[in-house]
Parts: C-alpha cells; structure tokens; sequence
C-alpha cells in the first residue's frame, strides 16, 4: 500500500463525482424520448414510477417494471453500459450481500439442505424482492438523473410546490459542491507533491483533518462574500425563479400513461 | 447509512417524511429569524463544504480508512437546526443528483442523518463541553464523543427502522416484503461496522477539525458558542410530538410487561405458558387472586390498554392516548404553576 493512498483515493472519489456530473450533462443533452418532454411531467412520471415499485408485492409486476425503466432508457438513449455499471451490478453486489442471508435466516418451507442450513421458500423470496426492488427503483432515478439537467429537476420541484428558498439552496449547494470539490482536490494535491517520506498514519489524520478545517474556513467566509455579492446585486431576502415551462400535449399524454403504467403495476402487484 | 429505495414499506417511509418535514419547518423559521439574508448563502455553502467532506478517505488505526459524514463539526459549527438544514441538503443533492441514497427513503435518510444525529451531536457536545473555555482540550473530546455518539444514534434509528420490517410488513406465507432482517438481527448487524469504523472516523475528523479550529479560526467557535446560549422550551416540545409520534411502536412489543398482568390475563389459559415462560418457569396461580379480582373492579379507566373502546385502528389509539396524557400532563403543570404564583405573589 502507498504512503500517500488515502490521498489518492480521495482524489479518485472527487474525479468519480464530477465524471457522474458530466455524463448526466452530456446524457440530458442527447434528443430521446424522456429529453423531448416537459421536465415536470419527467419528475412526476418517474417518481410515480418509483413510488409504484415500492408499492408492489409480487415480483411479476416488479419484474415489468423494470422492463419498462429499461424500455424508457433505451428509447432515452441512455448509455447501457452506464446503466449496468452504475446501477445494475453496484445494486446487484451491495444488495445482494445483504440479501443472501435472509435465504437461510428467514423461517419458511424448507427447499433446499445443505449442512445444517437449509434454504426456505420464503427467504428465497424476499431477497428476489428486496434485489428486484431496489434494482427497479435506483434504474428509474438513475434515469431521471441522467436525463434531466440539475435546474430543470429544481424548476420542477418549485412547481411541485418545494418552498422557493429551498430550491435556491439547493441551486446554490450544487454550483458550490464543484468550487469546493476543486479547492479540495487541489489542496490535497499540493500536500501530495511536497511529501517526502513516510507519513505515519496519525500524521495522515491530521493532514485529513487540517484540510476540512481549512476548507471550513473557505467555506464559511465565501458564504460572506456570496451574501455581500448578492446585497449588491439587489438581494433583500427574496427569491424568485423564472420558470418558463409549457405543458403540450404530448407531455399530458406521457403523463398519463405513467399514472396509468403506475396504477396498472400496484393492481396487478397488490 | 444512505437508505436505498426498496428497504423500507411505504407507510415507514410517509411516517419518516412526515418526521423529516416537520423539522425543516421549524428549522427554516428559527435560521431565517436568527440570520435573515444569509441564510440562503450560510446553507449552501455548508451543505457543500459537508458533501465534500463525506468524500474524504479518513485514515484510522489498522491501516484502513474511513467515511465520516461531518455532523458534529455542522451542529457544533452552525448550531443543529442550520446543521439540521445544511445535511438534509446535502443527503437530498446525493439522491437527485447523484443517486446516492433513495429517494422514497430520503425522508427517512434525512431524519436519522441530519435531524436526529445534529441534535444528538449538539446535546453531546453541549453537555461535555459544559462551561469550558472555547479552545480547552475537552471541547476537543467532546466533540470526539459527540460525533461517536451521533453517528452510533443515526445508524441504530436505522437498523431499527430495517428491524421492523419483516414484523409490520409481510406476505400471508410470512414472506417479509422490504428489509428481511428483524431487530435481533438488523441491530447487531448495523451497529458492528457503526461501534467501529464509522463512529471512529467521525470521532477522527470531528476532533480533528475542532482542534485545528482551535489553533487557527477560534473565532468561529466562539461566534457558535454564543449563538446558541439561547435557550427556550420549544425544543423539548418538538421532542415531545416525536416521542408522540412513535409511541405506536409499542404494538410492536410481543405479550404484557412482565408483573402489569391483568385479572383477564391471570385466568385466560393461552397466557399462562408465556407468563410461565417470562417468570423462569415458575407457574403462575391457577386461579386469579382474590385481592386482585376484588381490586381490578374498583376502577375502570377511560383508555384501557391505551386502546380507546371507539377507536379501531390500535395504532391511532396509541397516539391518541399519547396526546391525551401529554395534554393533561402539560395542562397539570400550567395550573399547578398559575396556583404558586398566585401565592407567591400574594405573599409578597
């Protein structure tokens, strides 16, 4: 192991997120079906999509489900290979880990014996559900992050009636996540081109601990300045948003045909 | 700790929304009332500042390394409600932005993480850092104590929010439908890696910070310190509708309390092998006691089991019969307390 591998490994984590960023970007620009309608309808009908595989209990129509999720990627032109790196086999591994026990820790009809485990029915089951579940539901918001830009998902959330101060929170969090995400990777680089040596792992904590402070410091005062920058610009407490969508007619039949493909899935998975 | 879509039932998640909104209501009236304009600014560039910090690789003892999430340095920092604010931002960005966490479950993800661990992490650091001087080194294990604890707090809210799953929610064939795992399973299963790794990382960078804050930016400590001396009696109020919240959980206990069995409990022949059972295998008596037979007619209360007669659903019952004892309690102490001030300033 490197001296310097946490170092490293903070580094890659920050080069992972802005990768995220950029592939949801270049996805959200791509002409698709999900692309081609209003934002709100894509928030409301995914969500109520979401929502429906909570709300199922058999695994047909969860199964369908994510039939449909994947229907909609490919007609979205969403990289494939995306979807199955970062969601299908993360999902598939982390859940299934969790999973696998309940096969032999939940009491049911015997199945299958080995040892002095035997597998139930039951438990066989609920894991199917749980990984069919989760798979489902993180396909659906995974393609709802990809294809629709960060300020169109905020518009929407303001239609949707999320008071406007939090919608100007959380644009503002998002810009400065970058700016932040920018100073840290390259405090932590500067910090790694001058190591010379072996650094003790105590040294390392506190390296890790003076860099957040640090950067708390920043964070705190750019929050100052931001405040002045806006005072200056006119800022007296209130926000407002310029929210320039129209609903077609296209967009009133997608959104009913989600309701509907929502409504369908909960009858038929009750 | 950042719940995916599909662990918990719809019903757990509505409850934990409903949990979660009420705290951002009150948490945006008191910021907005304590620091006006800059609240907007102040939020997001915490929020980000703590998104960040969730990214850094904290190296721990053994070799290994460690996420913490930066609640205790937030609520320390910031006070808990804008800490409380400032994390719900946070956990929501990694949902719809990046797909970290669910988000049917980002109530739920919201009101472990931000809401209960800033006010756990605060009380802690409060109540160890008591008086002390801003830049003493017990603030510093306080606040290493502080971020142990929260951490430890959010992820067993969690694990027993997984824990009861199975027992609520379940097919006719016993097939559980979310989380599979009960309590004695989905506890000790959470709380290994959270006593160890988790709780230690955020101890590291909790009391990291606040040492490195000590030496360099004192003055955002003490500027913290002060803002928080108010005090008020509407925090042990909210606390309260939580507590009122939850008391349904109490269905979920299996049998009687052992000992608070009642005359019908004594004579019903299906109860004796569990209070057997409960009582080391010592029989209980064959017929209900006399005295208690005599005793239980004296009186019978309005609520009885916590279960009012015209109430079907046990659960509204449960919370039905909370808000009615609270009510009377709080309704007690106000006219207890009108009837010594009226003598107090009689006398004088």
């Amino acid at each position: 192991m490197s001296r310097t591998n946490f170092i490293e490994r903070t580094l890659n984590r920050f080069a992972r997120a802005m990768a995220k960023a950029l592939v949801s970007e270049r996805t959200a620009a791509k002409p698709g079906l999900l692309q081609a309608l209003d934002p709100r309808v894509r928030l409301i009908g995914l969500l109520v999509l979401v929502i429906s595989v909570i709300l199922c209990r058999r695994l047909e129509a969860i199964a369908a489900l994510w039939l449909l999720a994947v229907v909609i990627a490919i007609a979205s032109r969403v990289s494939m290979a995306t979807l199955a790196l970062r969601v299908w086999l993360l999902v598939f591994v982390f859940t299934g880990l969790i999973a696998f026990p309940a096969i032999f820790l939940t009491p049911g009809d015997a199945i299958l014996s080995f040892a002095n485990l035997s597998a139930s029915a039951q438990g066989l089951r609920t894991a199917a559900l749980l990984i069919l579940r989760v798979e489902t539901a993180a396909t659906l918001t995974t393609i709802l992050v990809l294809c629709t830009p960060w300020t169109h998902i905020l518009k929407s959330l303001r239609n949707l009636g999320v008071p406007v101060e939090v919608i100007a929170i959380l644009a503002m969090t998002h810009r400065y996540i970058f700016l932040l995400v920018d100073t840290a990777s390259q405090m932590f680089e500067a910090r790694q081109s001058r190591a010379i040596g072996r650094v003790n792992t105590s040294e390392q904590r506190n390296l890790t601990s003076r860099t957040a402070g640090v950067l708390l410091g920043k964070s705190i005062e750019l929050s100052h300045e931001v405040y002045a920058a806006m005072v200056s610009r006119g800022f007296r407490g209130e926000v407002r948003l310029l929210t320039d969508f129209r609903m077609r007619f296209r967009d009133y039949c997608a959104l009913a045909i989600f309701f509907c493909a929502a409504g369908f899935a909960v009858w038929m998975g009750r | 700790m950042h719940i995916p879509d599909g662990y918990l039932s719809p019903s757990t998640c509505a409850t934990l929304y409903a949990a979660a909104c009420a705290s951002w209501y009150a948490a945006l009236k008191r910021i907005k009332r304590s620091i006006g304009g800059r609240t907007i600014p102040l939020i997001s560039v915490f929020a980000a500042f703590c998104f960040v910090v969730m990214m850094f690789n904290i190296p721990l003892p053994g070799g290994t390394t460690g996420h913490a999430v930066g609640v205790a340095v937030a609520a320390i920092v910031l006070g808990p409600w804008a800490s409380v604010l400032a994390l719900s931002i946070t956990i929501t960005i990694q949902a719809l932005f990046f797909g970290d966490g669910g988000i049917t479950t980002l109530g739920a993800n919201c009101f472990n993480m931000a809401v209960v661990g800033s006010f756990v992490a605060y009380g802690v650091y409060r109540l160890i850092a008591a008086r002390s001087d801003v830049s003493s080194q017990r603030r510093t294990i306080a606040a290493a104590i502080a971020g142990y604890v929260a951490i430890n707090a959010s992820a067993l809210l969690a694990s027993v929010e997984f824990g009861i799953q199975p027992l609520l929610f379940h097919d006719s064939t016993g097939t559980p439908l979310y989380a599979p795992y009960p309590l004695r399973v989905a506890i000790p299963a959470m709380m290994i890696g959270h006593l160890t790794f988790a709780g230690l990382a955020e101890a590291v960078l909790s009391a990291g910070m606040i040492a490195y804050l000590q030496h360099a930016n004192v003055g955002l400590l003490r500027q913290s310190q002060s803002a928080s001396a108010s005090t008020s009696t509407s925090r042990l109020w909210w606390v309260i509708a939580v507590l009122m919240l939850l008391t349904p959980l109490g269905i979920l206990a299996a049998g009687t309390a052992w000992g608070e069995w009642t005359a019908r409990d004594l004579a019903n022949s299906h109860a004796s092998p569990v209070i057997e059972a409960a009582s080391k295998s010592q029989l209980p008596p064959g017929s209900v006691p006399a005295g208690i037979e005599r005793l239980s007619t004296i009186w019978t209360a309005p609520f009885p089991a916590y279960a009012p007669t015209f109430i079907k659903s046990a659960a509204v019952g449960y919370s039905l019969s909370a808000m009615f004892g609270v009510g009377l309690c709080a309704v007690l102490s106000l006219a207890s307390a009108a009837v010594f001030r009226k003598r107090r300033e009689s006398h004088a």
